[in-house]
């Protein structure tokens, strides 16, 4: 049976639809509303309410926690400059991808890390020599993720703490009506959007206050079906759907580089030992096999299809997440990939997806073949290739404060 | 002098009902003659208790092959096993790890005792995964003969080899520690918390007399996993009605394709001229004849009892009697009046639906051995037990349970003579229920009646060699082409026209059918009937 997030008591009494999934071991509202569609634009305009608990979060503590995370990350953690968040990913010793995260930079010797996967036992084994402490807090701290336009002012609304300062990817320990809270502008919607971690004991004080505060601004409870539409208008991959767990992955074929999804750019190669980084090197010179990217299907072959069949066409308003084939042609011969996720677009009104293909055929603006089945038989349409970034709206990064000071 | 048969089975254990259905099914004219009353060998059900069926033996089912139910119909024959969702350990401080189907849960469960192990815990099933994948590939054909240069067996081997290869070079090491390592050096390498350890353990020592500290115990672990690679989500799971159940779907299917079944039929002696099988003779000396005999009685009886020393070359003979049989479990049934609440989690719910495992640490379960290895009983025994009545409506009436318990070490050879069984028989099965009753408050005040089966009690009602459940020890020395002996390993026995086809044959024990499988299929591809 899963288990409740301390928001529960407020989430199921908003989950009209009775939609739930599970989500590590969590409950987890799929939508509020039998549909989802109001959700997404609650992201989209004004600002949805997510229940974030599920994630799993470290506390990394201590005098080498940098260079401990340093070793364990892709990315020089060394680097990261306090009240700073990074996203990027772990490798094993071959450079395949474990997971993806966060690491938030709190303090000179205090960091917070969020993972998809328990990694726990990952991290431990690299613990020795270092002095850290690292302490598995998931189930002492619950997150609610508020993201869209208006989520900066209702957060200003509930705290002093300096919201019109706080950049993209920056973190702040914030006062809430007598507790206090870490926001981080963090997200998985790709749009303006904050990320609060509470303790557990204040998770619904926090909760009121947001919804009681964010009426004004349109606030809305969201679930994961609306947030699965909007991560991948913003090109952001999913653990187990567009890539394995390289622990968990039966086979080897299974296992991909951070370079193979679109991670590449998270890397940094050239600095002390770390996970993976041989055979990283290797890659980086080498070539990768695999890479991942945005799929931009042609609406209006789309539509004819439908149409020989004497059908409108029929896109489903759900993000999908099966496997479908990408040919180079639409003789079908060669298969050059597969799309792991996609959605209709309903900001953009365009059909996406995120696929990987051999590198060999990434030619951004190339035209490839999509299977698409009408009616049970098997066609395909034509796709261009994209940056998975599909929508990356300019508040995403906008900082009121620097920008009235430039005027 | 009767009946003119293609093929006469000794033995109405599942393994013999399943080698004459298909025997029949391919047209064959088969007789199956059976000693007891009851069907099923070791895979029996018996109401002994008014309103009460106990699986006496088996009791649960893994690794049944999926594709003899299918080829079989078993399922419109009566084949139903019904998953178990949980495997529960209670532990003596009134605590407990409970592993469940939903993985989330299972991983909450074990950070309560070992966070790094309950997070490893997906790698390592990971692992086992592919070695289960191999461990299919054997358990699904004939052993391969390591001897012959014969085009098919020169098949056989480059077919296993190349799933060795297949493997590559990681898990082909990991393989390698599989089979050599014990159980638990094998474990120490993925997990570190003795509450985890020991009943993921024990599956490594069942039916053998070993402990989880014996090299070669590792491989046992296996089973768990590979039902899954057979489509199952969950592995374990009751057959309804009991273990005898399953007996009774292969009965049925026999019958279905036209085998003849006689119960109440003991078999003396197989007939043979000019050193060649050609039929039985029944301990009332009515004689039964056919092209082929098959043998669904373990090694010993089959050789040394049916076939007799006198019709064998003496090389046989030793081999024969080198086999190692030293059963090593008992088992202790029990009738009860109402359902027994674990201490450690109180009330009726989905953990007692599962496997039970009285394994609180290492040491207990070493203990357990020293005794057995001195030729007593253990004094607190590794328990394995389950309450099928909670998920089987069938076994018991509405409100009743029954508590089966396999438990181990009960050595075939007590210190006092095996023949003295039956004086200690009542003190084994006090030492079971005092074991459980530490475990379910009230337990004595519950039974309505116990049934107490010693090794011993097994070899006499059920004819396997020593109280052997596997119908001879599942070691590494005697497996694939050396079970049961060298050079007969491919269901042949020296004797020509007599085969055997019981779980002492290739790949040997559990209720998996394999070995009656392809004992037929053998038989049918040497066009011999």
């Amino acid at each position: 049976m899963p288990v409740k997030s301390p928001f529960h008591p407020r989430t199921s009494q908003l989950c009209e639809s009775m939609n739930y999934k599970e989500w590590a071991g969590y409950y987890a509202v799929s939508s509020y509303l039998v549909h989802h569609d109001m959700e997404y634009f609650a992201f989209r305009n004004s600002a949805g309410l997510l229940d974030i608990t599920p994630l799993y979060k470290y506390s990394v503590k201590g005098k080498d926690a940098a260079s401990f995370l340093s070793r364990i990350m892709v990315k020089n953690i060394n680097k990261l400059k306090v009240g700073r968040v990074t996203y990027c990913c772990w490798c094993t010793a071959d450079g395949k991808v474990v997971d993806d995260g966060t690491v938030m930079r709190r303090g000179d010797e205090e960091f917070f890390v969020t993972s998809a996967d328990p990694c726990f036992s990952w991290f431990s084994r690299f613990k020795r020599g270092y002095d850290v402490q690292l302490e598995d807090i998931s189930t002492q701290i619950a997150g609610l993720a508020l993201q869209g336009p208006t989520s900066r002012d209702i957060i200003k609304q509930i705290t002093s703490a300096d919201m019109d300062r706080l950049k993209f990817f920056g973190t702040t320990r914030a006062r809430v009506a007598g507790f206090e809270i870490n926001i981080s502008r963090t997200g998985y919607t790709g749009d303006l959007g904050y990320e609060l971690w509470v303790d557990n004991a204040n998770a619904i004080k926090l909760y009121d206050l947001l919804m009681a505060e964010g009426g004004r601004y349109n606030i809305r409870p969201a679930g994961l079906d609306a947030l699965d539409v909007t991560r991948v208008e913003a090109g952001l991959i999913l653990k187990d759907v567009d890539y394995y767990n390289a622990l968990h992955a039966l086979i080897d074929d299974r296992k991909s580089s951070p370079y193979e999804i679109s991670l590449g750019w998270t890397v940094n190669l050239e600095r002390a030992p770390f996970n993976g980084q041989k055979a990283l090197k290797k890659e980086k010179e080498s070539g990768s096999s695999w890479t991942i990217v945005g799929l931009d299907i042609d609406w209006t072959e789309i539509e004819k299809l439908y149409n020989s069949y004497g059908l409108p066409p029929e896109v489903g308003s759900m993000a999908w997440r099966d496997s479908i084939p990408i040919y180079k042609d639409k003789s079908k011969k060669t298969q050059i990939g597969y799309a792991t996720s996609g959605t209709w677009s309903p900001i953009l009104k365009k059909n996406i997806a995120l696929a990987t293909i051999e590198k060999k055929f990434d030619k951004p603006g190339a035209t490839v073949q999509i299977e698409c089945t009408v009616e049970h038989i098997r066609h395909t349409v034509s796709a261009r290739l994209t940056s998975p970034q599909f929508f990356n709206p300019e508040r995403k990064k906008s900082t009121p404060s620097v920008e009235n000071k430039k005027q | 002098m009767k009946g003119n048969y293609d093929a006469i089975v000794v033995g109405g254990g599942h393994n013999g009902l399943i080698c004459a259905a298909y025997l029949a099914k391919a047209g064959k004219k088969v007789l199956v003659l059976e000693k007891r009353y009851v069907l099923g060998g070791a895979a029996v059900s018996e109401e002994l208790y008014p309103g009460f069926t106990f699986s006496v033996a088996s009791y649960v089912v893994s690794l049944f092959r999926p594709h003899i139910i299918r080829e079989l119909e078993l399922a419109k024959h009566g084949y139903e096993v019904i998953p178990m969702d949980c495997s529960l350990s209670p532990l003596p401080n009134g605590d407990s790890l409970a592993r469940w189907g939903d993985a989330h849960k299972s991983r909450r469960e074990i950070s309560r005792f070992s966070q790094k192990d309950a997070e490893v815990y997906p790698e390592f099933s990971r692992i086992m995964t592919h070695m289960g994948k191999l461990a299919k590939e054997v358990i699904d054909h004939p052993a391969p003969d390591i001897n012959s240069l014969k085009i098919k067996e020169l098949a056989n081997l480059l077919r296993l080899g190349k799933a060795f290869k297949d493997l590559g070079p990681d898990l082909l090491h990991m393989n390698i520690k599989l089979v050599t390592m014990s159980a638990l050096d094998f474990l120490d390498q993925w997990f570190e918390s003795e509450v985890l350890k020991a009943p993921m353990s024990v599956s490594g020592i069942i039916g053998t007399f070993q402990g989880v500290r014996s090299p070669g115990t590792a491989y046992v672990l296996l089973h768990h996993y590979m039902g899954q690679l057979d489509g199952a989500f969950r592995s374990w799971g009751f057959s309804k009605g009991g273990t005898g159940g399953i007996s009774m779907a292969c009965a049925n299917a026999a019958r279905s394709y036209g085998a003849e079944i006689k119960t109440n039929a003991p078999v003396h002696k197989v007939l043979i001229k000019n050193g060649q099988a050609y039929g039985v003779v029944l301990e009332n000396g009515d004689e039964y004849t056919a092209k082929t005999i098959i043998s669904n009685l373990d090694p010993n009886q089959t050789y040394l009892n049916l076939v007799g020393e006198k019709n064998l070359d003496d090389e046989i003979v030793k081999q024969v009697k080198r086999f190692k049989f030293r059963g090593s479990s008992g088992k202790v049934n029990l009738a009860l009046d109402r359902v027994p609440e674990f201490s450690c989690r109180p009330g009726v719910g989905d953990h007692l639906r599962g496997d039970i495992a009285i394994a609180p640490s290492i040491d207990y379960l070493e203990k357990a051995f020293d005794e057995a290895k001195y030729g007593s009983f253990s004094k607190r025994p590794y328990i394995n037990a389950v309450i099928p009545s909670l998920t089987d409506p069938t076994v018991a009436p509405p409100g009743k349970h029954i508590l089966s318990c396999f438990v181990q070490y009960a050595p075939y050879n007590i210190k006092e003579g095996a023949e003295n069984w039956p004086k200690y028989r009542e003190a084994f099965g006090d030492a079971v229920v005092d074991t459980m009753a530490e475990y379910i408050p009230g337990l004595k005040d519950m039974i309505l009646y116990r049934q107490v089966l010693t090794p011993w009690d097994i070899e006499k009602q059920m004819g396997l060699t020593e109280g052997n459940i596997f119908q001879g020890e599942l070691s590494l020395e005697q497996l694939l082409f050396q079970r049961p002996i060298s050079g007969y390993a491919k269901y042949k026995t020296s004797v020509p026209s007599l085969y055997m086809c019981g779980s002492g044959t290739h790949p040997g024990g559990g209720i998996m059918g394999a070995s009656g499988e392809l004992c037929a299929k053998t038989i049918l591809q040497s066009r011999s009937i």
